[in-house]
């Protein structure tokens, strides 16, 4: 097949270790489609990678302007790496919106490929150019190159008999052509991918075949665009691997902890940016028993996760900010029933409907002290697209285990963004599974067995899980204050101060159950970053660059956010600077300062955008320097 | 779990060791009279049901109940009791709410319930006021309602709770009251045994904040005259020896007449099972107000798919087809790759 086109004459790919590709267009482009083919066909090749969609909130933002821009960031490499790339080196801008919106974001004098066609005069003006830029000289400092994708990809598809109208929607798959030979992608898994997908409109299938193999040889025998980059293969510890995203993760680790618990799952959700792919996920696999209800509302769907809870599955509620919120009540009731549920939050931007589709994790907060009353519980936060999928395990482990509420942070960095991952032997997950009650665990004044709801386990303070259908355990439990025990409701003074304390230890108690703090890079550095959440990769990114650059850093990333590990304190005090970097404005700094009375600088960002390892680097450099 | 080898259980086995709290003369006592000695006949098991409720006078009933129960959120047991019945369609699920829970602030959740179809039996205690908060006007209230919050009288007009039922297309709807515990039993029953989410209505006097507010109706001397008696195939009839009855005029518009006026043939029929909502919604709003006749009984009563048995049914379908889920196999379901 085409793959095998002889290039004997040409002279070989120069070889990059690392490569950030920025597909972007309007939103009925195609773009996210786009950067993921050329995502999977990376990951097929075998390079590392890591990537950062990002489009407009509106489904249907006017066409042609900057608001209505969508676009997917790819980074690919040899070598382990953690983030979608600061700048990208290569922009594909199909139109003058997609060109206005993201060219600051490439680095100086990278590469520009555009689409000159949509570069008319209304489209300049809709994207606010008074002049054309293609022609005015103004990126003369990178290396533009200007194709006629549109007309290109219409005249590839008219022997085909497909209208110009409807060949210009395949405008996509020759820029995906393009970078495909540009950057020495393979072009069979493209071609067998197109074949899959588009098999039931045989026309649309060979409109975007025609399109994208003509993309190819554009490239191929096009002197404009110069000569050919390859990116080898990461050499990753072997494996077999596949590419997931946060949301996919997410939700596969959530059957996972059914599985690992050996209960079925019951989801109660409603659609929300962005979380609901989590719901779409959940909602296809029923053979595992999962079980999922689209509610009416935000609070339904946590009464039903709660329900579920109640009547022995393990009830989940999959949500973003807003949807927290309005869960606030169920949640505090869940502490007051010791029930075991997982609230997952996909963090966005905010306050109120926010930033949709941006990043942020500015939820710490609401998870932390959202509730009314004295209700302190778990929360679990993951760092990467494929640690969603321990998070999920580890927060259905508490959960179930001491008989609480769990809130779960992603963010929408982690939800969208994907990476490759290394398949792990299910065999080796751990086993979350509890015992319900089965017998009467109390003896009345008569003599007679009976059940407490509130009678303790002495070790994890958990209370009995005795689900209905169970003989002889039926109980009563509510949201009034309950005696500890009997679980009959008690309004005297010093039982509620007694509940109150015993709630709170119970979940400080965790911290025996949890990791210590690990202190990544130099122990003895006087600065240690403190980071929590999708952060670590530009942590990661700028730790290593900083340590590569000379200087000792140490850091530290956390996984529970409450209970804090136990040892956290003491090691943050062994350190003369604790910078924490956040997507919101100090949240973790300022539980850090009120826990331990430890000077910690809060290094914030939010704007919609995840950090740059750069912006972390510089700051590294700004406190040692 | 099953209930086939229920041994018989008494009304006293239903009946939790808890103190019963509501005001003395409550009507909620009656009801959950008629509630504890109506399950031994049901042949299920107390730990096969459960009672869930809200907050509110009313929904203090699950901790009275032998069985298992939870005492949740203010209007939010709908939503929490679908949890349980999705989870667990073996077990009788119960909810227990009041005209301020159920129909103020969990109107949603009520109307999405019934919406559903879910396999619950809702008992909603209507007194028309809020009396755990000590006597505001509710949303079943009559207008101009004086109450602590509107010494004025309110200007909101109430719902009317069958009318808001059968709207959400609830596929069982009833009305009893709370001094006649056969009624109330035999309603229970029905709602009990109909498949899918039954909507009762109980008529419940509040002695303290709205006392005898259904008494021009429901008290023994005024019944015959003013209790409708809704039969499935019979003739709508009332008053002493069957005088009045119920007939609908060409505009579809129901009215009160005397039999001897239109003859016995000109009645209407009550017909609960039919699919068109309309007669039962005709009945629902015969009556504007608590000093005219008004209809009790089953308004509708009718079969469709049931939601929790439904979720259940594709669940097996997707086992059947596709074998019980292996994870590791779920692990590779997007592609992969092989690296060394
Ligand atoms: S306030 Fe009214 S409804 Fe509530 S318990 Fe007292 S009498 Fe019954």
């Amino acid at each position: 097949m085409t793959d095998t086109i002889d290039r004997s004459d040409e002279e070989a790919p120069e070889v990059l270790p690392r490569l950030v590709v920025r597909f972007a267009g309007d939103s009925g482009d195609g773009m996210q489609l786009t950067g993921d083919r050329f995502t999977s066909v990376s990951a097929a090749f075998g390079n590392d990678l890591s990537t950062l969609p990002e489009y407009p909130a509106e489904i249907r933002a006017p066409a042609g302007t900057v608001n209505g821009v969508s676009s997917f960031q790819v980074h690919i490499s040899d070598h382990d790496i953690t983030t979608p790339g600061d700048a990208p080196n290569v922009l594909v801008a199909m139109n003058p919106a997609a060109l206005m919106a993201d060219l600051g974001r490439l680095e100086p004098g990278g590469t520009l490929i555009v689409n000159e066609d949509a570069f008319d005069e209304r489209n300049l003006e809709k994207a606010g150019y008074t002049a054309n830029p293609l022609d005015d000289g103004s990126l003369d400092t990178y290396r533009l190159i200007k194709v006629p994708m549109t007309s290109l990809t219409k005249e590839a598809c008219a022997p085909l008999g497909v209208k110009p109208r409807d060949a210009e929607r395949s405008k996509n798959f020759f820029a995906l052509g393009l970078v495909s030979w540009m950057y020495t992608r393979p072009v069979d898994p493209t071609l067998e991918w197109i074949t899959a997908k588009f098999s039931k409109n045989e026309q649309v299938k060979g409109a975007n075949e025609a399109a994208f193999l003509a993309g190819y040889h554009f490239g191929e025998t096009t002197e404009a665009v110069g000569h050919r980059y390859e990116v080898r293969p990461a050499t990753l510890p072997p494996g077999e691997y596949t590419s997931v995203t946060g949301n996919t993760a997410l939700a596969w680790g959530l059957v996972a902890a059914g599985q690992l618990a050996k209960l079925p799952v019951t989801l109660g959700s409603y659609p929300i940016t962005p979380a609901s792919d989590i719901l779409h996920e959940l909602s296809r696999h029923k053979n595992f028993g999962v079980r999922t209800v689209q509610a009416e509302d935000e609070i339904a769907a946590a009464g039903v996760a709660l329900g579920a809870a109640f009547a022995g599955h393990l009830g989940v509620t999959t949500t973003s900010g807003p949807g927290v919120a309005l869960k606030s009540e169920t949640t505090s009731l869940a502490v007051s029933l010791e029930l075991p549920m997982l609230i997952v939050d996909i963090q966005r931007g905010g306050p109120s409907t926010g930033l949709p589709t941006k990043t942020e994790a500015a939820d710490l907060n609401i998870a932390m002290f959202g509730r009314h009353g004295e209700a302190p519980l778990p929360i679990v936060a993951s760092y990467s697209p494929v640690h969603c999928f321990h998070a999920a395990i580890e927060a259905a482990r508490i959960a179930l285990k001491y008989r609480t509420p769990v809130i779960l942070l992603s963010d929408g960095y982690l939800a969208n963004g994907s990476e490759p991952w290394r398949i792990p032997d299910v065999s080796e997950l751990p086993d979350i599974s509890v015992p319900f009650a089965t017998e009467p665990n109390h003896t009345d004044a008569e003599g007679n067995p009976e059940y407490w709801p509130y009678l303790r386990d002495p070790d994890t303070l958990a209370r009995p899980w005795a689900i209905p259908g169970t003989p002889g355990l039926m109980h009563r439990i509510g949201g009034l204050e309950k005696q500890d025990g009997s679980g009959d409701i008690n309004y005297e003074p010093d039982n509620h101060g007694h509940m109150v304390a015993l709630r709170a230890a119970k979940i400080a108690g965790i911290a025996a159950d949890i990791p210590p703090a690990t202190v990544q890079g130099d122990p003895d550095a006087d600065l240690c970053i403190l980071g929590w959440g999708s952060t670590w990769a530009a942590i990661d990114a700028a730790v290593q660059r900083s340590r590569r650059g000379g200087r000792k850093v140490a850091w530290v990333h956390l996984m529970h956010l409450n209970p804090l590990p136990s040892n956290l304190g003491e090691v943050l005090r062994g350190f003369r600077h604790v910078l924490v970097p956040e997507l919101n404005s100090g949240q973790l700094a300022r539980i850090v300062r009120a826990e331990y009375l430890v000077d910690a600088t809060p290094v914030t960002k939010v704007k919609g955008l995840p950090f740059t390892a750069r912006e972390i680097e510089d700051r590294i450099e700004e406190v040692l320097s | 779990m099953s209930d086939t080898a229920v041994s018989l259980t008494s009304k006293k086995d239903w009946a939790s060791d808890q103190e019963v709290r509501w005001c003395p003369g409550c009507g909620d006592y009656g009801i959950l009279q008629a509630v504890q000695q109506l399950m031994p006949e049901l042949g299920v098991a107390p730990e096969n049901t459960v009672f869930v409720s809200g907050i509110g006078c009313s929904s203090r009933f699950p901790y009275y109940m032998n069985t298992y129960g939870m005492h949740s959120i203010h209007g939010r047991a709908p939503a929490i009791a679908t949890g349980v019945a999705v989870a667990r369609p073996d077990l009788h699920v119960w909810v227990v709410t009041g005209d301020g829970d159920g129909l103020s602030i969990g109107g949603n959740h009520l109307i999405h319930a019934l919406r559903r179809n879910v396999n619950l039996t809702i008992l909603l205690f209507n007194n028309r006021i809020y009396g755990l908060t000590k006597g505001q006007f509710s949303p079943t209230s009559e207008l101009g309602k004086v109450s602590k919050s509107t010494p004025f009288g309110s200007v909101d007009p109430p719902f009317n709770p069958l009318a808001v039922a059968l709207g959400a297309e609830a596929s069982f709807v009833a009305r009893t009251h709370d001094l006649d515990r056969h009624h109330m039993m035999e309603t229970f029953r029905a709602a009990h045994e109909h498949r899918g989410a039954s909507f009762v209505e109980i008529y419940q006097n509040c002695n303290v904040f709205n006392d005898g507010q259904f008494s021009e109706i429901t008290r023994r001397q005024a019944r015959d005259e003013m209790m409708i008696d809704l039969h499935h195939g019979e003739p709508i009839r009332f008053g002493v020896d069957g005088h009045r009855g119920v007939v609908m005029g060409s505009d579809g518009q129901l009215r009160l007449v005397e039999v001897d006026d239109v003859g016995e043939d000109a009645l209407l029929v009550h017909d609960a099972h039919r699919e068109d909502p309309s007669l039962a919604f005709a009945l629902a709003r015969l009556s504007h107000d608590d000093h005219s006749p008004t209809p009790f009984g089953i308004f509708r009563s009718i079969d469709r798919q049931e939601y929790a048995g439904a979720v259940s049914t594709q669940l097996a379908t997707a086992l059947e087809k596709s074998g019980p889920g292996d994870l590791a196999e779920l692990l590779r379901s997007n592609g992969t790759w092989t690296v060394g």
